[in-house]
């Protein structure tokens, strides 16, 4: 099968032989979802062509049934089943054996679904509800429903974002053995083990444009995270960090072991006054799942944790403002900002909760904090009581920032504080960061490029599937910072 | 494998069944002395709910969806008003009529399926506008209370009664004489309605897509399913049953009122709800939703046998009742997840 020339991807090619699995690579934005939305029918496409099993003919897929009539079914991370339903019935829905009478054969239903879950060699009662099941099974059960509806092409979209090493090791074996069938498989994910683990070829994207496709063996983890980064690995110039900054003694956290299910493995963590320390990786490697454990976001469930020295348990992102840290999320949309809110309301939030919603912080205090953090981020802002959602992205980073600032906190989470801003702004916001950590704030500062974390951090720590793998400090170059992020 | 596991929502409707028959055998212990025990008195439970028995077999293949009626009642005064002002005032010929009910409840029903179905419009709002309109349609063709005299077909079908077979239940009253326990035509309407749902939902594909649409909308999309069909004929289905259901009605009441089947709907939902039906979609079962109309009846009937009670405390019963099975499902939601 070829698709030339999908327009919103911006002319790419992309070939799925029978019987392989294929990795589909590419950082957040590369254009991999978009692709498979083209090929499966919920997107639609300008120019191009689909062909399936070399048939000249070409095909286009209006909706997912469609693409399913055609042979390509996709399973999603989220499981698209109904959980309400026996195991035999979400396998069969719409397609349900009848009985001569029109109504439905649930015996005979039964029966096929055994068999079909009996083939697989999965441990299923199928009159059971799917929901009684793990995520794992459920999943596979989704890829059984694929398969029996005689698809060709079956695409897996991120299916092992949610399931442990025992499942997604199932989850192969499942997969090999349909690739020995002669399904052709398309599998999406970040993890770059399992890559190596399972497919037989990778393809690369990139802003929407293909960078190559290749064999596994002829592509090292180094070069196929040079190829998803854009960086030719040989060419990269190296660029020293600016600013010497130096950790003092006093040491702001001290993180050993911690951990959260499912999200983030045990990793220890030190930040000391004055420091920015970077959290780097591939997009979901557990950057910002790191923060938040630290930040009590997500609660910590192993390890232990020491704030200033002293051991700290942290339930709720309130005792980690209480014990002086403050967190930028990556998401400020969702998370972060709220629109409705004037500039100041919005300055003044966190402050607020921390010191209790009954104390109301006068107005005039108000006011002056406000002001004082305008002016001294530069917040470019009509007024102090304009609405924030008026305000330009990087300015609305700004505020989120003075409202942390204006907390007073030791310690700060930037998690990617310069996403959509743009260039000007984005070296105002590092320069703010160094400046912070010079008057003696600790920093963890995550961002998805590299060039900017060499530029703002004198430690990074280096992230992988889920585990920290790695810390550099000294001499950092992007090189080194892939090296690391392959090779641990 | 052999061995079927009960699941949490068997246990909800064991639990509905269980309660209906401990609430009915106390009855029969409390006021053996007042007749409580003669079967006549469930037949009449039936009699006075025939109506009900239909509405909530509508009512509980819509919530499966996931959605809500509330039109019902006002749908069952609109008809029922429709009927009585024909026969008495217009001077048509019932027989003409009834069959015209039903095709009113499937327009009704067609119509607002259609805004929510595919249009994609709150089911809650659009019927909440069905029900408006037709309490006020009631009112509009006659404020009065107008009963049904002039029809013959209705009075007979009225008090056309069965007697149970081989006299089950027989017993010779004061005055010596044999009284055999009998049902009126429309229990019988009501009880093939009622099992006619059932096989509706579990054996047919449509039926089956209830559940999937009311488990997972998107699921039931990407796996093929037409959504927008589905909850159009659900709602089709659910204003058809509710038609039915009047006719039941004023074969009971035999008038039309502005009042009539008011606050009906709630007494459908929450006897689904109680029937182990879920708010949420996806999970329900007529029968389970019939047992919530027999709960709902025996309260009642309790009450009415008592005689010294207020006719409120039925609402204070079914309010705790309703609660008991709310919590109840909430647990064995959070016991699911844990799982």
């Amino acid at each position: 099968m070829t698709f030339p020339g999908v327009k919103a991807l911006d002319h790419v090619d992309f070939t799925l032989r029978k019987g392989e699995i294929h990795a589909l690579m590419g950082e957040n934005g590369a254009g991999k979802s978009t692709l498979i939305k083209c090929l499966t029918g919920v997107n639609n496409f300008e120019a191009g062509e689909i062909h399936i099993d070399g048939i000249s003919e070409a095909v286009r897929n209006r909706n997912t049934l469609d693409a399913q009539k055609h042979g390509i079914s996709t399973v999603y991370q989220e499981v698209n089943l109904c959980p309400n339903l026996s195991v035999a019935e979400n396998l069969f829905i719409g397609r349900e054996p009848m009985t001569k009478l029109h109504t439905v054969n649930r015996k005979e239903m039964v029966k096929r679904a055994q068999k079909l879950m009996n083939e697989m060699n999965l441990p299923v009662d199928v009159t059971r509800n799917l929901d009684e099941y793990s995520l794992a099974l459920q999943q596979m059960i989704a890829i059984a429903r694929a398969v029996d509806m005689e698809c060709k092409v079956l695409i897996l979209d991120e299916p092992t974002s949610s399931l442990d090493d025992s499942e997604v090791e199932k989850l192969f074996n499942l997969m090999r053995q349909l690739r020995d069938r002669g399904v052709g498989i398309i599998f999406v994910t970040h993890f770059l083990e399992q890559v190596y683990a399972v497919c037989d070829r990778i393809t690369v994207l990139r802003n929407g444009q293909l960078v190559g496709e290749y064999p596994i063996a002829e592509l090292p983890r180094v070069k196929l995270i040079a190829a998803m980064m854009g960086k030719d690995f040989d060419d990269l110039a190296s660029i020293k960090p600016e600013g010497g900054l130096h950790g003092g003694t006093e040491s702001l956290i001290d993180a050993q072991g911690l951990s959260h299910a499912g999200k983030i493995k045990p990793f220890d963590l030190t930040l000391a006054r004055g420091e920015v320390i970077g959290l780097t990786g591939l997009l979901g490697s557990g950057r910002s799942e790191l923060a938040r454990a630290i930040y009590g976001a997500d609660k910590a469930q192993t390890g232990t944790l020491r704030v200033k020295g002293k051991e700290v348990h942290i339930k709720h992102p309130i005792d980690a403002m209480n014990l002086g840290m403050g967190m930028l999320p990556d998401d400020r949309k969702a998370e972060g900002i709220i629109g409705d809110l004037s500039v100041r309301e919005n300055i003044i939030l966190a402050m607020q909760a921390r010191r209790g919603m009954t104390k109301l912080i006068p107005m005039k205090e108000q006011e002056e904090i406000a002001d004082h953090f305008i002016e001294l981020l530069q917040i470019k802002t009509a007024s102090r009581e304009t609405p924030v959602k008026q305000l330009s992205g990087g300015n609305q980073q700004k505020v989120i920032i003075a409202r942390w600032l204006a907390t007073d906190p030791d310690f700060l989470i930037l998690d990617e504080p310069t996403r959509g801003i743009d260039v000007g702004t984005k070296t105002e916001i590092q320069k703010l960061v160094i400046k912070l950590a010079q008057e003696g704030k600790g920093i963890v500062f995550i961002s998805s490029e590299i060039e900017e974390m060499l530029r703002t951090c004198n430690r990074l720590a280096v992230l992988r599937d889920g585990a920290k793998v790695g810390e550099l400090s000294g001499e950092m170059t992007q090189e080194l910072v892939m090296k690391t992020i392959a090779e641990g | 494998m052999k061995k079927k596991r009960m699941n949490s929502n068997s246990i909800l409707l064991m639990l509905t069944i269980a309660l209906f028959v401990v609430m009915y055998v106390s009855g029969c212990i409390a006021y053996a002395d007042k007749g409580f025990t003669k079967l006549q008195v469930f037949l009449d439970i039936l009699k006075n709910n025939a109506g009900l028995i239909c509405v909530v077999c509508g009512m509980t293949a819509v919530m499966i969806t996931g959605g809500i009626d509330i039109s019902v009642g006002a749908l069952i005064a609109m008809e029922c008003m429709f009927l009585a002002v024909g026969v008495e005032q217009w001077g048509l010929p019932a027989v003409a009529l009834l069959p015209l009910m039903l095709v009113i409840g499937l327009v009704f029903g067609m119509v607002q399926g259609y805004f929510i179905g595919y249009l994609e419009i709150q089911p809650f709002i659009v019927t909440m506008a069905g029900m408006f309109f037709a309490r006020g349609m009631t009112a509009v063709i006659s404020t009065q209370q107008v009963s049904i005299t002039k029809s013959e077909l209705m009075t007979k079908l009225s008090t056309m009664k069965f007697n149970m077979p081989f006299a089950i239940g027989a017993y010779t009253n004061k005055k010596g004489k044999l009284m055999i326990p009998n049902v009126s035509i429309y229990v019988i309407i009501a009880l093939l309605v009622l099992v006619a749902t059932f096989l509706i939902l579990r054996y047919t594909k449509f039926g089956r897509s209830l559940y999937a649409v009311g488990g997972n909308q998107q699921s039931a999309a990407l796996m093929g399913l037409d959504v927008k069909k589905t909850r159009f004929k659900a709602h089709v289905m659910c204003s058809f049953l509710t038609s039915i259901g009047a006719i039941c009605y004023v074969l009971n009441t035999m008038c039309g009122t502005t009042r009539q089947a008011l606050g009906l709907e709630m007494d459908a939902i929450s006897s689904a709800v109680i029937g182990g039906t879920l708010l949420t979609g996806g999970v329900g079962n007529v029968i389970g939703s019939f047992f919530g109309v027999l709960i709902n009846g025996t309260i009642s009937s309790l009450v009415k046998t008592n005689g010294k009670l207020s006719s409120a405390w039925p609402n204070v019963v079914t309010a705790i009742l309703l609660c008991f099975f709310i919590v109840l499902q909430a647990i064995f939601a959070r016991f699911r997840k844990k799982d």
